[in-house]
């Protein structure tokens, strides 16, 4: 099998499993994008063309809706996506440090994807995890009381789970 | 039949614990329980928030209220030997009772009152039981047997419940109205996108009292003939989403929630929607289309939801706090509940203290208390004991209020004609040493940001005062930028068409209002008074303090530090990025930002 229909067949797949679990519908396509966009990491136009067909909705408006919401993403994102609360509680605890030290570590701006592809870094609104911030999601994992020092030892977590 | 277990073990699946393996420990402790045969005495339960986290996974048994952290899954088959088999507890990861805190929500002081977060922290949200053992489901019970929705309403109005989303628009008003219209087809909504920053008391509520919101809606939708509803969550939320589909399924599966409830006649179906990250989403018209699935952005109003809602139905949308209260008043009675709070706020309000106060977390007050009395006997004081400079109140489309309006009674009236709102119920407390020009651009850019762009004012308008506020920070304000901020944040507010324009302006405008002088300072002298904007500030060495250790000039990343050792340092101000390294690193003092 060659790796473009490799590609292909794990595009078919996740949308086929969004629309067992939430039927062919107009009013599921949120969580049919959710669902899609967490299995691939984000929605290749290919994945659109799929879901518009089986949706009988026309491809412009899936991207109208692909486009306007943040957690939804059009371009393919890193191996591990790492939100930064960009809200004012954080951002009064010393959250702009933590932001500054992300992209001087990675050597990315906000929305970026490291090229090796390891690391995407975008903003997040508000968590609701204000009583411990600032606060970073890596993947699904939360941490809070983030402090500059700790970057380095959290994205390396990361690295030494691949390297084991 | 309910089964019986001798001993209960609680284990924290909060964000944090999850990461240091909570699930992980919960798998070995039944494949440990089973192996010891134990499995039917003692029952592995999941929760939220024992308290602990930074030193978990953590779990507490009860009856023997043993709280346990810090331990790895090889040290569970010991645990289990030793406590549940032997009955000894395993001391090593034993956390003294005193010690447990709640990063959220501590214990109530006295002039606290808790309705809404009464379940919070004492029943497990993911047992339906736990629930009804509180009197859950028991105001549902009653509405269904002995009420009409007409009682049902009345009650509402003689209580004084306002909508707890932040506009403060009386809940049986919105009831009524949305029964009026005759529609064979109603929908009762939850808001449970409670995107303003800052504020997460309806994530914990859904956390860890699920059932009474739930019950809360399936009242409301009792009381206006809905047969559909949907609780609108955000994507930020994935445990409140995980926690409302099991007490829904639960619900279900007691007859209290689908078909026939309680062996009425009365129907009523609920699911649970995800956002997908969008702040706008929390306008109730935009969350609509959301549902809808299309673009989140506002419908023009009117028609009204309660007219022309979800599909072009009648619905009624209330926030998770306002349909959280609704059963407590049924249950006790409206008089309990109005005799709580103002003239014209009723009941409690639940707000989350973040910022430079020594207590952050959740708190649950009675309508009327002053901001003193959150500040200074709640939240027991500014950090560090600085100055109180502000308190920013209402989310991003709130206002902040300076020490003149400590003593101000927290309702929804008094929070508008001081020139902030009630809003959803975040409170953000700054220090002396913060610069309200900075955040102002900083609220400023968090609505340009969420803006949607469908209307004009909002899109264009929040980007200009964004534009002009930057301009300022960065030191190249113009005499005349005032004036044309309070034009701006005039014709935005006026001109917008959902609450989020409608809104921006209100952290420019209340800052313009009560500190216009370091807006001028920053304008006029170009200089910040809290020493907080980069481009006006400078980093100065102390020729008296400085012992020319070197420590600043090695430190520093674009070394704009010159001097020799045991000489007096200097720093080059057109090189110096401002990054303030040089002053973290000094161990003589001798840094001074001027």
């Amino acid at each position: 099998m060659t790796s473009k229909n490799g590609k292909d067949h794990l595009i078919l797949e996740a949308v086929d499993s969004a629309i067992e679990n939430f039927g062919d519908s107009r009013g599921e396509l949120i969580p049919i994008l959710n669902h899609v966009n967490r299995i691939l990491g984000y929605l290749p136009s290919e994945a659109l063309e799929e879901i518009s067909t089986r949706l009988k909705s026309p491809r412009s408006q899936l991207f109208s809706v692909a486009s306007f919401y943040h957690m939804l993403s059009t371009q393919p994102r890193g191996k591990h996506v790492i939100q930064f609360c960009e809200s004012a509680p954080c951002h009064v605890v010393g959250g702009r440090e933590i932001w500054q030290t992300l992209k001087d570590t990675l050597n990315i701006e906000d929305g970026e994807t490291t090229p090796d592809g390891e690391w995407s870094l975008i903003t997040t609104s508000c968590l609701g995890l204000c009583g411990v911030g600032p606060v970073i999601v890596i993947d699904d994992d939360a941490y809070g009381n983030v402090t500059p020092d700790q970057v380095k030892d959290i994205l390396a977590r990361y690295n030494n789970s691949e390297a084991q | 039949m309910m089964k019986y277990f001798r001993t209960h073990i609680l284990v924290c699946v909060d964000p944090e614990c999850l990461s240091k393996g909570a699930h992980e420990i919960v798998d070995a402790l039944n494949d440990e329980l089973v192996a010891t045969g134990l499995i039917d005495e003692v029952q592995v339960l999941e929760t939220s928030r024992i308290g602990a986290c930074a030193q978990g996974p953590e779990m507490m048994v009860y009856p023997e209220s043993v709280h346990y952290a810090g331990m790895s899954v090889d040290d569970i088959p010991y645990i289990v030997e030793e406590h549940f088999l032997k009955g000894r507890v395993a001391k090593k990861f034993v956390l003294p009772i005193k010690s447990i805190k709640d990063e959220e929500l501590s214990a109530p002081t006295s002039k606290e009152i808790r309705i809404v977060l009464r379940n919070c922290g004492v029943i497990d949200p993911e047992n339906i039981e736990d629930y009804i053992a509180q009197n859950g489901y028991m105001a549902l019970g009653k509405v269904i047997t002995e009420m009409s929705s007409e009682d049902v309403i009345n009650e509402l109005k003689k209580s004084g419940l306002r909508g707890r989303g932040g506009a403060g628009f009386p809940t049986h008003l919105k009831w009524t109205l949305t029964r009026q219209p005759a529609s064979d087809t109603k929908f009762v909504v939850c808001n449970a996108d409670e995107g303003d920053p800052g504020a997460f008391m309806n994530r914990r509520v859904l956390e860890s009292d699920p059932h009474s919101v739930i019950e809360g809606m399936i009242i409301a939708a009792y009381a206006i003939g809905a047969s559909h509803g949907y609780i609108y969550c955000r994507a930020e939320y994935p445990i409140a989403v995980r926690t409302l589909n099991i007490a829904i399924q639960q619900a279900k599966g007691l007859g209290l929630l689908g078909e026939n409830i309680m062996g009425t006649n009365f129907s009523f179906d609920l699911e649970v929607r995800m956002g997908a990250g969008a702040f706008v989403c929390g306008e109730e018209t935009a969350l609509m289309n959301s549902v809808e699935g299309k673009r989140g952005e506002p419908r023009p109003r009117p028609p009204f939801p309660s007219v022309k809602g979800l599909w072009e139905k009648p619905t009624n949308i209330n926030n998770v706090e306002t349909y959280a209260n609704v059963p407590q008043i049924i249950l006790k009675g409206a008089d309990w509940f109005a005799s709580m709070g103002t003239e014209k706020s009723k009941g409690t309000k639940t707000f989350a203290m973040a910022g430079d106060i020594n207590h952050t977390g959740l708190i649950e007050v009675p309508m009327g208390i002053t901001l003193r009395e959150i500040i200074y006997d709640i939240g027991n004081g500014i950090r560090d004991n600085k100055e109180f400079k502000a308190i920013q109140t209402g989310g991003p489309m709130g206002g902040c209020l300076p020490k003149e309006y400590l003593d101000l009674p927290v309702d929804y009236e008094s929070l508008m004609q001081a020139g902030s709102m009630m809003g959803s119920g975040g409170m953000i407390v700054m220090d002396e040493d913060t610069c309200m020009v900075d955040i102002a651009r900083f609220f400023m850019e968090f609505t340009q940001d969420e803006s949607c762009g469908k209307c004009t004012p909002c899109r264009v308008g929040t980007r200009r005062i964004l534009d002009i506020l930057e301009r300022i920070c960065e030191g190249h304000g113009r005499p005349g930028d005032i004036e044309q901020l309070e034009m701006l944040c005039k014709e935005i507010k006026q001109d917008s068409l959902c609450g989020l324009g409608q809104g921006a302006p209100n952290p420019v405008e209340s800052t313009l209002n009560h500190f216009r002088e370091e807006y001028e300072a920053h304008i006029h002298e170009k200089r910040c008074p809290a020493k907080v904007c980069k481009a006006l500030i400078r980093f100065e060495i102390i020729e008296d303090a400085c012992t020319g250790c070197t420590v600043c000039a090695r430190n520093c990343p674009v070394n704009a530090i010159s001097g020799e050792r045991r000489q007096t340092h200097h720093i080059d101000p057109d090189i110096c990025i401002r990054c303030g390294i040089c002053e973290q690193v000094c161990n003589f003092n001798a840094i001074e930002i001027v």
